[in-house]
């Protein structure tokens, strides 16, 4: 080690100066805010301050099922156009689809059109029996990818739009691997208001009540083909029941919620409670006009998630772009329906495969066991080591408050989130930093016995332990590394204190100890060493 | 100079058979345990087994038996319910039922208490939802990572002592492990994600003492160069005792700390590391050495480095 004994005491004071000021305004509010504004701070983890965290999975799936049967309607239509008759129109594999036409050219037509139309499918011809063939068409694996990596990316923007809407400090929202989002809210107090928020699909489409169709044999199963059966919610003001009435609707929407421009909470006259008034933008009030213009005296059904919300006569045509959403909503379901349709649908279904909230309360009572758990824990091993070791002890109690402020400070500097395992894992290195003291103190003792002198001894004492310190420190640290590979969340806070904490104490125990007894014998060679 | 143990003279060797007999036993406790906890027997944390925690605190106390009906009412009748003494805690525990897919059940299930004990409110402390392919993933990358350490460990004694000495500490490191599992097992802790962190550092830990006594086996055959090798361990084991002992004494006044000021969260958590250290410390003054003798003979063969 280093031989100046001025420049070690030097380094140790320069350190301690830097980590102070480092460490000053993670522990209290109360300084200058040129300073905390300047310098990184501990994070305090969800299970300490409270708030949720949410591991979705994104439904990949259902994003290029969405897509690919988008192009197919688009395709039967072009199909109609040119006066090509579609039997039947199917899903086929990943992101594919097939139309199936009555005998003759039809579907050697049909594939050179839907070609020259859909340049991003790839058409093939499929069997051809006596009563037909089919044309098979699939999107390409490039853009199957694309809708892959979009549905995450457009995700997690989505839901980042949302939170920022709702109003939450330091929300953390991140892709994670092909189809997860983790979604990290700290201090959130309504939870279970949050957790709808994120996990809303908020796919808002207009669609028409094929009135001609039967509700009695949908509901046993025989829905027409270019139809689907929803529910329509209604809440009794009074009770505050909800009731699901069947209604068969036409599959394509007429306008999806994309057009949106904005959306607003509104308390009307009627005693419904609050509704959400919508106002499209340019492209969303020409369509809106031209359907209600084409369906005067038709239903329009307003579907929200596969959810009817309400679906009112139309009574003439609408020409100024806004709309309203009914459905005796409380004032905080409308208001988060109006985020969620303002931040826009998310391109695929999430389902939320984790969820971790912890309340306000618990994160502040486990602040306050585990600090006083650290405390006690730390005065018993100062004690013990005073009692035992006497003025060695002492100095080894001295290099453990350094090891603290040092484990601290550069948690602090690392902006590292000290998560309640972690202060677990602070308590446990105070345990483990007086180790490498006990260790060279035993050898000092053993080398003392075989009548050395003190100052030898010291010398002997430190080189001697010094690699059974490394070694002995080593596997812990190797441990814990893995630990902060594998680990999640609370654990990783874990393995953070306790791999820096051991880490430090090598330095704490090894150079600040050393410095002690190297400072009080070069003044006079110590006679006796009270160990 | 305090000296907790003196000049001791036990033949630690001597002793192996008694410490062998009670490590099988250990070991068969560990080896059944982790066998249940492979069927899924055992009682695993939701973080593990998937499904569904909640942590209530009312403001009065409340009936055990209500609850367990309202739940078993709504279909939750597999529920466990657990009650802090003195505070008014519910803890709840609903097991992913495996034909139920991805599923979270907790805000119903809090909506129903809610409404049906309107005389008593609620805070919900937490609320922890696992589905069951995260469980699967978190219980995948929990034995990852046991296996990653016990093989980063054994290379790096390895490299610092030789083979034989890495695979010995390696031994008595899973026996630690081991013995911790069987012990929770047969008590029926609940082992969750801290339960495999506090494994793992278990695991580390042990090796500190492991490491003291075989530098020091190290140092003495090169010193030594008499008798056997039985004799060289025993003698080594006594020289190195008090301080195996006393490093061991503080990180155990750390965690006993723990243990008992820290609060439910981290009560087993200190439990296991408490329990570690004790075992930690057994295994290396019992298990390791005598391990190494059997394996090496008693030939005084020096160690490399």
């Amino acid at each position: 080690m280093w031989k100046s004994i001025t420049g070690r005491i030097t380094l140790i004071v320069v350190l301690a100066a830097v980590s102070i000021v480092i460490l000053v305004p993670s522990l209290t509010d109360r300084v200058p805010a040129g300073w905390k504004d300047r310098v990184p701070k501990i994070n305090l983890g969800l299970d300490l301050q409270g708030g949720v965290f949410l591991r979705l999975a994104v439904d990949l799936e259902k994003a290029i099922e969405n897509t690919s049967m988008r192009y197919a309607d688009d395709a039967r239509a072009v199909c109609r156009e040119k006066s090509l008759p579609v039997l039947a129109l199917q899903k086929a594999g990943e992101g594919g689809f097939s139309l199936r036409f009555p005998p003759g050219d039809f579907a050697s037509r049909a594939q050179v059109t839907l070609k020259e139309e859909f340049p991003s499918l790839e058409v093939s011809l499929g069997e051809v029996k006596p009563d037909g063939a089919t044309v098979i068409a699939r999107m390409k694996p490039a853009e199957i990818q694309a809708i892959r990596t979009n549905a995450v990316v457009q995700g997690v923007e989505t839901i980042r739009n949302r939170i920022d809407q709702f109003g939450v400090r330091e929300p953390q929202i991140v892709a994670e691997g092909d189809d997860r989002i983790v979604v990290q809210l700290p201090g959130v107090k309504d939870q279970q208001r949050a957790i709808e928020l994120v996990g809303k699909t908020a796919l808002l489409e207009f669609k028409l009540v094929d009135d001609g169709a039967s509700v009695d044999e949908a509901l046993k199963g025989n829905v027409p083909e270019e139809d689907q059966l929803l529910y329509q919610r209604s809440v009794d003001p009074q009770s505050g029941r909800v009731t699901k009435t069947p209604m068969v609707v036409k599959k394509r929407p007429l306008l999806t919620g994309d057009t949106i421009k904005t959306a607003k909470v509104n308390f009307g006259n009627q005693a419904g409670g609050a509704h959400v008034s919508l106002s499209f933008d340019t492209r969303g009030a020409k369509i809106f006009d031209r359907v209600t213009a084409e369906n005067v005296k038709r239903r329009l059904a307003i579907v929200l998630d596969d959810t009817i919300y309400s679906a009112p006569v139309i009574q003439e045509r609408i020409s100024g772009g806004e709309a309203q959403i009914t459905g005796n909503f409380t004032p905080e379901e409308a208001s988060d329906l109006a985020i969620v349709l303002r931040a826009g649908s998310l391109p695929a279904p999430v389902k939320v495969i984790q969820n971790v909230s912890i309340g306000p309360s618990l994160g502040l009572d486990s602040i306050q066991k585990g600090v006083r758990a650290t405390l006690i824990g730390a005065v018993l091993v100062v004690a013990f080591m005073g009692f035992y070791y006497r003025f060695a002890g002492m100095v080894a109690d001295f290099a453990l408050v350094f090891n603290m402020l040092f484990l601290l400070s550069g948690m602090a500097a690392f902006s590292a989130t000290l998560t309640l395992p972690g202060i677990a894992g602070i308590i446990l290195a105070i345990g483990m930093a007086v180790d490498s003291n006990v260790l060279i103190f035993e050898r000092i003792r053993e080398e003392i016995r075989s009548k050395k002198s003190v100052r030898a001894a010291i010398d002997a004492g430190y080189d001697k332990a010094f690699f059974t310190v490394v070694d002995s420190h080593v596997t812990t640290l190797i441990t814990a590394l893995i630990l902060f590979q594998f680990g999640t969340g609370p654990i990783k806070g874990f393995a953070v204190s306790l791999s820096m904490g051991v880490a430090i104490n090598l330095f704490t125990a090894l150079v600040c100890t050393r410095v002690v007894f190297d400072y009080l014998n070069a003044k006079k060679p110590m006679k006796a060493l009270s160990i | 100079m305090i000296e907790l143990v003196k000049n001791t003279k036990i033949d630690f060797m001597g002793l192996k058979k008694y410490a062998f007999g009670f490590s099988a036993l250990l070991l068969l406790l560990g080896l059944v345990g982790t066998v249940q906890i492979y069927r899924g027997k055992a009682n695993l944390g939701i973080d593990l087994a998937g499904g569904t925690s909640i942590q209530l605190k009312f403001q009065k106390p409340f009936s055990m038996t209500e609850i367990r009906s309202l739940l078993a009412k709504a279909g939750h009748g597999e529920a466990a319910l657990q009650q802090v003494s003195g505070e008014n805690i519910l803890m709840l525990k609903l097991g992913a039922s495996g034909a139920q897919e991805e599923k979270m059940v907790a805000e119903p299930v809090v909506e129903l208490l809610r409404k049906s004990l309107p005389g008593n409110p609620f805070a919900v402390e937490s609320v922890s939802e696992i589905g069951p392919a995260i469980g699967h993933k978190l219980r995948q990358d929990a034995a990852l990572a046991l296996l990653v350490s016990a093989l980063a460990i054994i290379i790096y004694l390895a490299w610092r002592f030789e083979f034989k000495f890495g695979v010995a500490a390696a031994i008595a490191t899973f026996h630690d492990v081991f013995a911790i599992v069987g012990i929770f097992w047969a008590l029926g802790i609940e082992m969750d994600l801290l339960f495999i962190t506090a494994l793992l550092t278990i695991g580390g830990y042990s090796l500190t003492d492991t490491v003291v006594v075989f530098d020091r086996i190290r140092e003495n055959i090169r010193l030594r160069k008499k008798g056997s090798f039985s004799e060289t361990i025993n003698f080594s084991v006594n020289e190195v005792l008090s301080r195996t002992i006393i490093t061991s004494l503080t990180t155990f006044l750390a965690t006993v700390s723990l243990l008992v000021f820290g609060g439910s969260v981290l009560r087993d958590f200190a439990l296991a590391l408490t329990m570690g250290i004790v075992v930690g410390t057994y295994s290396s003054i019992f298990v390791a050495s005598p391990v190494i003798a059997l394996w090496r003979g008693e030939k005084m063969i020096e160690v490399k480095r």
